[in-house]
């Protein structure tokens, strides 16, 4: 099998679905911009390149820049998803969420329950999230928090180039709205992923680790580093299972549930700021269902409540560490 | 256009029903029948009934917080719009939307619409589908004077343009914006933003079915022909407040009493036609009389209809979970 990156699983999975089915269309701003234009040879494929060779496989009655008007665009999608279209749209970062957030909280999310059942939504709305790019505060945050919190729309926060790429098809192909978190910092990770394309269920949690002593719950770029804590824990004899929810709306309690019985002892990792963020639901799903199999306090383990910094210094504190990690996880014993 | 007597007859029964359902809704209301808020178009009719009469279900329209005109004029079932008024299980949309969210994507309406400005980035999409599938449709963007002010609009005028979508964007402007007046909230002109978009604008008299009809078939036209987005500016009044309940302290003692003296796009309606002989009083009067006990009947049977039960409550929030 191949290694991919994660910017290329992504790609690669549009592409399969727009060759797949001709109403998957793609639009964004500078998807096909920069094409023909001297020194080009190709389009951006937007800002960070991840769309980048599908302008001149598709052409622009599939690829299709925007002005830069997130409200217009994004509604549109949300528009041709209700009347016969699978739209696929960059919404850059998602910091830029606020300008059309209308359109996908009160348009896109509720279509299906306001018209009573009557409206599919098959909408994808791919943003880039996450500190560690230097960015600062309207370029880095981490808003999957603020959509899992609408009724309508799905979640989903990939981990890994193999889960971005089995997400991403079952993304176009579901009926619904699904927001698709992508971490910017993560665009150049590889590993093996097959060429076929797969789907991956939402609402079906991942185990990257299976342990009897600790559950690390972990989201998107966290995952990775609750691996590397699992593995050198378990040199230690502290075995760790590491539970990647993968969506985190729907959300899969069943699984959560059933690792905190068998551990009895939880660390919540979460890039997000800390209140009222994913750490704090599943924290509080987990001492509402499982309380009485807990050993320990609850850790989680944030983003601290500010704004991301732009100082390098300033932003590796920000970011949760696997220091950080393993000290919450130690807690747990103490 | 030359009107045949059927097409005629199907206007006015259009605005007809349109006028007794607002007319009724309000009486219904007053005495506590209906819950939530209530924008009625009363007054209104000859804009929608004038443009959806060029439009079959290819096309789409979305609509404002005063819907219902738009509703009927595309051809939403009438009592499946009072049960969804009432908030019964029967209604257009089981009861989940009520009176701001009434749909019915299968006869080309896309939703009265909650939030102000929400429509136009959505029927830039319904154009992109038809547009995309060469359907032959195309997509109509009902906005109020206080909705043309939105970014929304505006960003959807120029997205529309951009990408030239088969859209008309109606601004019904019936000079308030709940009760802050469009003469002080609209800085410039609706014909001069659209001229500014690059686009083609009309202004009409919107209690002339005639008039707005003509104005449609020239911008509608334009659209199918793949020659992009024009605006309508349509000037009219309502009947009532923006929303049932709405004391109107805002408008003039006598406006009200005055525009449906001098307003009333059905008796300019019916005055037009009878004076050129293309119909009878007596048709028309039958026609009244059919409607009144249709929105007789809707309102019996809303009344005595279930309501949604436990288990709805949680139904149709995804496709899939």
């Amino acid at each position: 099998m191949a290694k991919k990156s994660y910017r290329q699983a992504i790609n690669e999975a549009i592409a399969q679905e727009m060759r797949r089915d001709e109403n998957v269309l793609l639009w964004g701003e500078d998807n096909a911009g920069g094409a023909g234009a001297k020194g080009e040879d190709d389009a951006w494929g937007g800002v960070l390149g991840v769309t980048k060779g599908l302008y001149p496989e598709f052409g622009p009655d599939r690829v299709l820049d925007t002005p830069i008007s997130e409200s217009a665009f994004v509604g549109a999608a949300a528009g041709a998803a209700a009347t016969g279209l699978r739209p696929v749209v960059e919404l850059m970062f998602a910091d830029f969420m606020g300008v059309c957030f209308d359109q996908i909280f009160n348009q896109a999310a509720k279509f299906r329950y306001m018209f009573g059942g009557k409206a599919v939504t098959p909408l994808v709305v791919r943003t880039m999230y996450g500190a560690g790019f230097r960015a600062a505060s309207q370029h880095s945050q981490c808003l999957y928090s603020l959509f899992t919190h609408v009724p309508g729309l799905k979640v989903v926060v990939p981990s890994s180039p193999y889960e971005a790429k089995g997400l991403m098809i079952q993304a176009i192909r579901d009926d619904d709205p699904v927001i698709f978190f992508e971490h910017k910092v993560m665009y150049d990770e590889e590993e093996e992923v097959p060429d076929d394309p797969y789907t991956i269920p939402f609402g079906e949690a991942n185990l990257t680790r299976e342990g009897d002593d600790v559950t690390i719950v972990a989201l998107g770029r966290m995952v990775g580093f609750a691996n590397q804590v699992a593995d050198k824990l378990e040199k230690e004899g502290i075995s760790c299972t590491v539970l990647d929810p993968r969506t985190t709306s729907p959300f899969d309690t069943e699984t959560l549930m059933e690792c905190v019985e068998e551990t009895g002892r939880v660390v919540v990792v979460d890039e997000s700021n800390p209140r009222c963020s994913m750490a704090s639901d599943i924290s509080s799903m987990i001492a509402q269902d499982a309380f009485g199999a807990l050993k320990a306090p609850i850790k989680m383990v944030t983003a601290p409540h500010t704004p991301v910094p732009f100082a390098p210094e300033l932003e590796d504190l920000y970011v949760p560490s696997t220091a950080k990690i393993e000290a919450a996880v130690r807690a747990t014993f103490a | 256009m030359q009107f045949n007597r059927e097409q005629l007859l199907e206007a006015y029964r259009s605005m007809r029903t349109i006028r007794d359902f607002e007319e009724r809704v309000h009486e219904e209301f007053s005495g506590g029948g209906i819950p939530g808020f209530v924008h009625l178009y009363a007054g209104e009719e000859a804009s929608a009934v004038g443009i959806c009469s060029h439009l079959d279900n290819r096309d789409m329209i979305a609509s404002t917080h005063r819907g219902h005109g738009h509703c009927i004029a595309k051809g939403v079932d009438v009592p499946g719009m009072m049960m969804e008024i009432y908030g019964r299980r029967n209604g257009v949309c089981g009861g989940k939307g009520g009176s701001m969210h009434i749909a019915d994507l299968s006869k080309g309406m896309m939703g009265a619409n909650g939030i102000v400005g929400g429509g136009p980035p959505l029927i830039c999409g319904a154009a992109m589908t038809a547009k995309y599938k060469k359907t032959g449709g195309v997509a109509v963007a009902f906005v109020g004077d206080g909705g043309s002010n939105q970014g929304t609009t505006l960003e959807s005028y120029n997205l529309a343009n951009v990408w030239n979508l088969p859209v008309i964007f109606v601004v019904e402007d019936n000079g308030y914006a709940e009760s802050t007046a469009s003469g002080w909230s609209v800085s410039g002109t609706q014909l001069d933003r659209a001229k500014g978009f690059g686009m083609p604008g009309v202004e009409v008299d919107g209690h002339d079915f005639f008039a707005v009809h003509e104005a449609a078939s020239e911008c509608i036209d334009r659209a199918r022909n793949g020659d992009g987005p024009s605006l309508m500016h349509v000037k009219l009044n309502r009947f009532f407040g923006h929303f049932e309940g709405d004391a109107m302290t805002y408008r003039e003692e006598g406006e009200i009493q005055r525009v449906r003296a001098e307003r009333d796009s059905l008796k300019i309606f019916r005055a037009r036609v009878t004076e050129m002989a293309l119909l009878e009083d007596a048709q028309l009067d039958e026609i009244d009389a059919q409607v009144a006990a249709l929105i007789d009947q809707c309102v019996k049977e809303s009344e005595n209809a279930a309501a949604p039960s436990e288990a709805d409550l949680l139904t149709d929030v995804y496709v899939t979970y």
